[in-house]
Parts: structure tokens; sequence; C-alpha cells
């Protein structure tokens, strides 16, 4: 397994990926778009990236994604894609009828420069039908970048300040999760009995029911009323600042409301400075019943830092994940050697190295980095856990380190993306889960005479 | 069960005119009294429509050149392209003394927004030499992304220039994914360069062993290959190369000395199969080992063709011991799928292969198509005159070859060929449509929508198809199973693998899962009245 990945670090200067861990942006858009009630994502580009894209979407989340592609053929990479966007548009709202359209370029239409807003002006959209776009182009960013650039479309097109005075309601942007999280970031505010509205939030889109019947546009997304709205909240919280920090400052600058940039709430202190800006912008008591459920993580915490304290994890994925994720395993007495991500960004390193520096560890830190470079450092300092994608299963067989996946793409396990990692029940979770890996490996190895029943 | 145009067409009248004019050309209600039935195929998808075709990249890189495991495969371009297509094919491989083995690997130039601007070729070279020096491979491709051709990088003189340098093959594959139409278009770009760099390089010059074949257009998902050279060994057959499932450069630059190539799936490979008789003299036999029925029609084709007496024994024998072995397995399995239906729309031969499989289960297929298939995977190979180029098919090159001066041999004679192919499919594909039955459709692309309205019309039992299509039907109560992926299981082929299928198929329609649907107070009153019993 990796035989051909050496312990010796050498710089490789190429610039090249080996084993990315990050990926392109439209897939971030086309994400980010399911999250709008009624909505079909557009890739503008050859069907290929469409193709692949909902392919990785349906492989994590075990639901239909759909989306259309303009279908470029070697004429329309020549001439311009108008016309591709122009019939797609067409056959679009008269064969799929959604509400709305949301288009992403791919980075066949970003090279030759295909400008979407010109298109748009003179295609013809249904009366009463709306067509919203992003550039994503993949040579820049992630798909992280991606997801950021259709959220900060879904303002810049439809967010609208109507009201004369703001209303008591709070925007949530809640990055680059999965619709577990954001049911429970939601479930969470509302306990705070606070009006809110999501975006976007593909609860109810990507983990629809079982029905019997096939549901083109599932009840769930933020529909086009509340995203017009989003312009007459009082604040603005992003959580995540790679994924939703544009779409919020964009929302400020247009709309006068005020953005608070936060750490996806991951762990208990991540979830306590959510709960914070709440409760001081909406000037609301924390009911007991979100203190109860905090005071049994830090039961938990407490019960089993035997488990993981003083383990030291090697961690990858996201950026807006890894963050909140390394802030966690600190807090539960972990030592995090190694953490990096693919998607480029100083702020990312910035943030950690702070981190890591305040807790008193000599660790790896790495934006723009790849999974390649990640095994070896874990080859230079092995570790006890990785927490990552699947993508992390090879290393963690080729080392024999128990791997906890959290993130996007999970492609080998199911249920993930209905369970929550934010919130305090997600930090049982993940306590739950990093226990289980390091236990189970303990048990694994174990002597017969040192196999325990009471762990 | 028979469908009929009025169906179709109240179908189709959901979309525009242009739309509707499109589609009708592209679906054919079987009827065998007709002389012929065409259909339109390999044609551009028309914008806006959610269709489950790929583009080029994917059927060079993706299918044919990537399961080549001793060759590290570059992708060129921004970073999706290399990411979605790494590790997610299931086309296995074991890792044989040499360790070569780099399927686990994906690199990509990761190409930036200067790159873009500037050009990538430098950062391509310096790829290369990284590569080369980590991995130390049997040799390098490098598959070009949509940005490449626009920015005009020139990949071949790159990996020109790294050849001499590094002395293994670089090769290079323009395979833009705004090339043609779909996937195919990739996969003919992938059949030149194998043909041209990879065949005829090796140093043999006959056949190593009595019956050697090549196995082309298998590709080893969920471990096929293995099972089906487990009884093409027993019956004496020898293996040169596989392409590309399990394959290796190793391996594949033998492949001029075989005695006879098989083609499995016609539509990845049959460029390389037909190149190989021009150049070669070896001929070349449609095979299918998906399915009992199948398997064994396809291992007794194969004896026909060496005509040895001994090879024909050892033929029938192996196919008595197997099938008397698996029959009473998949009878048991038959009484659970017997009388059931099925959609089939798969790739470029599954939709095909399969409904072999399906009717050794007794399962009907009354809905097939094609992802990206041309109209001679439908209608035959002697179609193939009347096809006409078009914009999108002319930008593929066509590579011209003529017989190779020093490694030419003629096979089997050519009167021979004449009497075999009478009597089976040598150097020839009779298509899907021969196979299927009268009032049963067949669909070429068949997108979204028409999945949605062909499932309510006909109601299959089992839909069998993709990643991207398969939550679809499954949302209605429709079991639906990945025939690309197998859902993760396998192998589906030969004896064993028909086997597997059964298992995993029965399993579909029988887990109780799907009683749990409705919950029960949608159908069970809220009031129950209490009768009191006597006595009280
Ligand atoms: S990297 Fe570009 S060409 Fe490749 S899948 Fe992503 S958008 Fe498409
Ligand atoms: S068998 Fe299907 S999936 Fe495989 S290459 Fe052929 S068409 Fe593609």
């Amino acid at each position: 397994m990796l035989n051909f990945t050496p312990k010796e670090l050498q710089e490789r200067k190429s610039g090249g990926m080996i084993n990315p861990a990050k990926t392109c942006q439209p897939i971030g858009a086309m994400y980010a778009a399911l999250g709008i009630h009624r909505c079909l994502p557009h890739s503008h580009g050859s069907q290929g990236c469409c193709s692949y894209h909902r392919m990785h979407l349906t492989r994590h989340f075990r639901d239909p994604v759909m989306a259309s592609t303009s279908s470029f053929t070697e004429g329309a990479s020549v001439f311009g894609g108008g016309a591709n966007l122009k019939t797609s548009i067409k056959n679009v709202f008269a064969i799929y009828d959604p509400d709305i359209m949301a288009i992403h370029t791919t980075c066949l239409t970003e090279t030759i420069g295909d400008d979407i807003p010109a298109y748009l002006g003179t295609a013809e959209i249904p009366e009463g039908k709306i067509v919203i776009h992003c550039n994503t182009p993949s040579y820049v960013g992630s798909h992280i970048t991606g997801f950021s650039n259709m959220t900060k479309g879904m303002v810049t097109y439809l967010s609208e300040a109507s009201t004369e005075t703001k209303k008591e309601q709070v925007n949530l942007i809640p990055g680059f999760v999965n619709p577990g999280d954001m049911r429970e970031i939601k479930r969470l505010v509302k306990v705070m009995g606070i009006n809110f509205i999501m975006f976007p939030d593909t609860s109810g889109v990507v983990d629809s029911p079982m029905t019997g019947k096939f549901e083109m546009y599932p009840k769930g997304g933020t529909t086009i009323g509340e995203l017009k709205d989003t312009g007459n909240s009082r604040l603005t919280l992003a959580l995540g600042s790679f994924a939703s920090t544009d779409a919020s400052l964009a929302l400020e600058r247009k709309c006068k409301v005020p953005a608070k940039i936060m750490k996806t709430p991951i762990g208990v202190k991540a979830t306590d400075e959510f709960l914070m800006a709440l409760r001081n912008g909406f000037v609301k008591e924390i009911p007991y019943e979100l203190e109860e459920e905090r005071g049994q993580l830090v039961d938990i915490m407490t019960d089993t830092h035997y488990h993981f304290h003083g383990k030291k994890v090697a961690v990858f994925g996201d950026p807006d994940i890894v963050i909140g994720l390394t802030e966690f395993v600190l807090s539960l007495g972990m030592i995090p050697v190694h953490v990096l991500t693919g998607t480029p960004g100083n702020a990312f390193e910035k943030e950690l190295r702070a981190m890591l520096l305040e807790a008193g560890i000599k660790g790896n830190v790495k934006a723009s980095g790849d999974l390649f470079e990640f095994h070896q450092w874990i080859k230079n300092e092995t570790v006890d856990l990785i927490i990552g994608n699947t993508y992390g299963k090879y290393i963690a067989r080729a080392e024999d380190i128990p791997l906890v996946r959290v993130g996007f793409p999970i492609l080998d396990r199911s249920v993930h993306s209905y369970m929550p990692i934010v919130g305090y029940k997600g930090a049982m979770r993940l306590i739950e889960m990093i226990s289980g890996a390091l236990l189970d490996k303990q048990d694994r190895d174990a002597a017969d005479e040192d196999f325990e029943l009471v762990m | 069960m028979a469908v009929n145009e009025k169906d179709i067409d109240s179908i189709l009248e959901a979309y525009p005119a242009k739309v509707k004019r499109n589609r009708k050309k592209h679906i054919v209600i079987k009827d065998s009294s007709l002389a012929h039935q065409e259909i339109e195929a390999n044609t551009r998808t028309i914008p806006g429509i959610i269709t489950n075709r790929g583009c080029a990249y994917a059927g060079c890189k993706g299918v044919v050149l990537g399961p080549i495991k001793d060759i590290v495969h570059i992708t060129h371009g921004p970073v999706g392209c290399g990411y979605y297509s790494w590790l997610t094919r299931r086309n296995k491989a074991k890792t044989l003394e040499d360790g070569k083995n780099y399927l686990a690997y994906c690199v990509t130039t990761d190409m930036q927004e200067t790159d873009i601007v500037f050009g990538g070729e430098k950062k391509l070279a310096k790829v290369i030499d990284e590569v080369v020096e980590i991995f130390k491979p049997n040799g390098v491709t490098v598959s070009a992304t949509c940005p490449i051709g626009l920015i005009g990088d020139d990949i071949n003189a790159i990996a020109k220039a790294a050849q001499e340098k590094h002395g293994i093959p670089v090769m290079a594959f323009s395979c833009e994914g705004y090339k043609g139409v779909s996937q195919s278009a990739g996969h003919h770009i992938a059949n030149n360069g194998v043909l041209e760099w990879m065949v005829g390089k090796g140093e043999m010059t006959e056949a190593p062993a009595k019956y050697s074949i090549n196995m082309l257009g298998e590709y080893n998902i969920g471990g096929d290959s293995w099972e089906i050279e487990r009884f093409l060994k027993e019956i004496g057959y020898h293996i040169i190369a596989v392409a590309t499932g399990d394959g290796s450069y190793e391996n594949l630059k033998n492949t001029h000395v075989a005695d006879l190539n098989l083609v499995q799936c016609h539509r990845s490979i049959n460029y390389i199969a037909e190149m190989l008789e021009i150049k070669y003299g070896t001929p070349w036999l449609k095979v299918n080992f998906i399915g009992v029925e199948a398997t064994v029609k396809s291992l007794r084709d194969m004896a026909i063709y060496f005509g040895d007496p001994e090879l024909i024994q050892k033929t029938e024998d192996v196919i008595a011991r197997e099938v008397a072995r698996v029959e009473p397995i998949l009878n048991q399995y038959k009484k659970i799928c017997e009388g059931k239906t099925a959609f089939c729309f798969v790739g470029g031969s599954r939709g095909h292969h399969y409904q072999k499989l399906f009717a050794d289960l007794g399962i009907d297929t009354v809905l097939a198509g094609y992802e990206f298939a041309h109209r001679d995977d439908y209608e035959g190979r002697q179609v193939i005159p009347d096809i006409k180029p078009d914009a999108d098919s002319k930008n593929i090159p066509e590579l011209h070859v003529e017989s190779d001066k020093k490694l030419f041999k003629l096979k089997i004679s050519p009167e021979k060929a004449e009497e075999l192919k009478k009597k089976i499919p040598l150097s020839n594909y009779e298509g899907m449509n021969a196979e299927m039955k009268d009032g049963y459709l067949i669909v070429d692309d068949l997108n979204h929508f028409e999945t949605e309205r062909f499932v309510e019309l006909l109601k299959p039992d089992i839909f069998a198809s993709g990643i991207k299509d398969k939550f679809i039907p499954q949302k209605m109560g429709i079991p639906s199973k990945q025939i690309h992926s197998y859902d993760y299981s396998g192998p589906y082929a030969g004896f064993n693998g028909a086997v597997k299928f059964a298992e995993d198929v029965t399993a579909m329609f029988t887990t109780p899962t799907w009683n749990f649907m409705t919950p029960p107070w949608k159908y069970k009153p809220m009031l129950e009245g209490t009768v009191e019993e006597e006595g009280n």
C-alpha cells in the first residue's frame, strides 16, 4: 500500500500534486446551489465536469444530485458558449421547471472567457423564473472557493434590504458541511428562540426521505423569498471563514447587515462562541436545555479523557473543518502534530500555527498541501490517529493507524451525512468516534492476558 | 408489456419541438418485421439536458489508460479531473514482484491561474521529472483536460523530450473533455496511443505458448477478469495481456504475437482490435463473459476458432463441470427473479451484455440502451460504412495503420476466416438490437426526464444503470443496480460472477427494508374500536 511514498522529504518544486487534498471549484458551487429550494444547478462547460461532480456528490450523500450541463463540443469551445447557454436555459425551464437556475462555470468556459452576465442579458428567461450565476475557475482555490462563490452569488443576485428597520432574525451561512450539520445548527438556534434564515441549506435536499416518490425538487432548501429577506436580517453569522466570509461581507456591503465571521462550531469552544454570538447579538439567555447538553459534553470529555489524552493525531481536510477539529482535539488533550488542507490560504496556516503555539506543540501545518506529503510527515513522526476523509484510508492502512472519517468526501461509509459533527451533540459524536477507533485498535492488538472487558 | 409509438410521443410531447425531433431519433421500438431499424447515436447531447454522459478525458484516462498499473498517469490540468478519476472505477490490480502498481496514486499538474495565462508546459515537464524520480515507472502517460488544448500547451513535444531524457515511454494524449460528444472520443484517442506506443514494443516475435490470446475491452471491475482468466487458463489458453484491467505496459507491449484477440467491450476497444488485425494479422472474436449462457457460447466460439479437438474437449469438460456446479444455485435465485423485468442502460457494451445475465435469471430486459455507443453497437458493424462522419467525430484523429513489415503474421488464412465467420462472430459484432425482443425499447443516451417517464410507463422491477441515476428509481421504490461499479460488489463475469450477481440482485428484491416505506399511520385508522370481551 502506497509503497512508493518515501520517508525522506524532498521538496517537490513543480507545483504539481500527488494525491490531492482538494478538488475543483464547480463541485462546491453545485453543492451550494442544491441548497436553494427548487433550484437546478447548471454547469456551463463540457458535460464531463458535470458528470464527475454529480457522481462524487451522489457517492458522498447517497441521494440524487440533479444538475444540468451546457454540453460543450469543440465548436462551442472555439466560438464561445453563448448559444449553448441560451439553449440550456430554454430547455431547463421547459423540461425540468425549476424556480431558479444557478449557473457556475468550469475551467473550459473560464479559459475562453465566456461572459455569463452578457449572455443572460439576451437569454429568454420565462416570466417569474430566476437565473443566477457565479464564476468558478478551477485553477483558483478549491471546491471550498466554489462553494463560497456560489453562496456569494445568492447574495449579489437575490438579497434585498426592503424593510426600514432590520428584522429580529439572524442569517446563518453554514459553509461546506453536511445536511446533518445544518440541521443541528438550526436546532441550536431554534432552542435559543431566535428567528433565522440559513443559506444555503441542503438539508431536506440531499438527505431526502424514501417515500415511494421521486421528487426532483425535494422539500428542503432556502426559498427565494428567504434569500431575498436575508437583506433585512439584523446579523449574519458566517460559519467557517473559508466558505462563508465572502457572502457575509457582500451582504454587509449590499444590505448593511453586519457580518460576524466565526469558526465552524465544531467542539466545545467554537460552539460556545457560536451561542455567545447569538446571545449577545439578540440579548437572549442561553436556555437550560443547551447548558445541560454542554454539561453532558464536558462530563463525557472528562470521564473518558484517558482514552485520548496525550495521543498524537494527524488531521486533514477542508480548511474550516480542519480548524474546528484541531481546536477540539486540543481541548481533549490530544496532540495534533500534522495538520493539512489542500485548499490554498495563508490564513489557514496562520490560525493553526497560533493554535499549536498556544498549546506548546511543534507540528507540521500546511495549506495547499497534498496527501503524499501528509503521508511522508506521518512516516517521519507517527501518530495514534488520523482524522480526515475517505482518501485517508490508504495511508491509514499503509501505516496501520486508525482513521476517523470526517469531512468531504466520505465514499466508503454511510449515515455520516445525516449525523452532525457541529454543536455539543456533534462533539459527543466525535468523541465516540475517536475513542472507538483508538480502543478498537487497542483491543485488536492486545494479548489475551491484556484484553479487557471494561475500558 | 410492448410499447407503441403513441406512448413514446406522449412522453416526448413535453419537450420543446427541437428537442423532441432530436430525441425521437434516439428511440426505437424493436420490430423484427422491418428489414432494418436505424437509431441515432454518438451525436451531441442537447445543451441543458440532464445526461449521464461524461467526457473524452473520462474515456481516455478514466477508462482505457487508468487501469494500466505499472505506468504513472499524469493528468495535465486543474485539479478536479484527476481527482474524480482517482480510484473511483474499481478496476482492480494485483501488485506483482516488481512492485510496480501505481493505481493508488493520483498525479495532477494542478494548473493555477498563472499556468493558464503563461502556459503549463514547463510545469508539466517538471512534474514528469519528479514522477520518474519518485516512482521509477515503466512508463508515463499525460492526459490533457479541457483548458490544455485551449491554451495551446504542446504536450506531445514535452512528452517526447521527457522520453529522451528518461529513457522510458512518455505518452501524451490530447483527450480534452470537449472533444467528440462523450467518453467515446476518449476511448478512440487512447486506443490510438496504446497501439502506437505500447503494442509491438516487446521483444517477442512469436506467441510464447499454444493458444495465446489477448483479452481486449475487459477492465477487471470488481475482479471480473480474474474470474474469466480462471477458466480460460484451465482450458489451456495463455493470456498475454488484458487491455486494460489489471493490465501492464510489460504485458501490453507483447500483444502483437497473440493468435487471437478477444473483444469484451466492443465500444471502448474495437479500434485496437481492428488495427491489430491490419498491422499484425490477428483476428478478433467478439465475446461476452457476462451470464452463464453467454460465457458458454463465448468459450465454444473460441474453441471453434482454434479447431483443435483436444481444446474443444477440454472446453466442454470445463463447461460441463462449471454449469453443473452453478446451475442448481442459480435455480434457487431464479425462483425469486423469474418473470421480473429490467431496464438496462449502461455505457457502451454492458447495456447489451447484462441482458444475458438477467435472462439467465428469468428477468426480461424491456428497455436497454447505451450512454455513449455508436450505431454499430446497436445495429451491428455492417452499418459502419453508412455512418457519416460529422464535425464532432472528425476532430478525433484516425490512426492509419499498415501491416508491420517485420511482425505481421497472418494467424489464419483468409479462406479459413471466411468459413469461420459463418459460425462465429469473428472480427464482427452484431450489436444489441438483434437480440432485443419485439416491442421492447432501445434508447440511446437515455436522459433524466425520459428515465422518469419510462419508469412510470413500464414499471420495471429493477433498474440497472450508474451512480448518477441510481437513487432516482430507488426513491420510487424500484431496486436500482449500478452496472458500472457493481455497487462495490463483484465479480459478475463468468460462472462465479453469475452466482454473485444472482445473490446481489435477489437481495435487492427481498431486502425487508422495502416493507417500511409507508409508515403505518398512512394506512391504519387513528381511532381503533375496542370490542369488549364477553363477561366484562
Ligand atoms: S478541473 Fe475543470 S475540467 Fe476538470 S472537472 Fe473540474 S471544472 Fe471540469
Ligand atoms: S463496459 Fe461499459 S463501463 Fe466499461 S468501458 Fe465499456 S462502456 Fe465503459
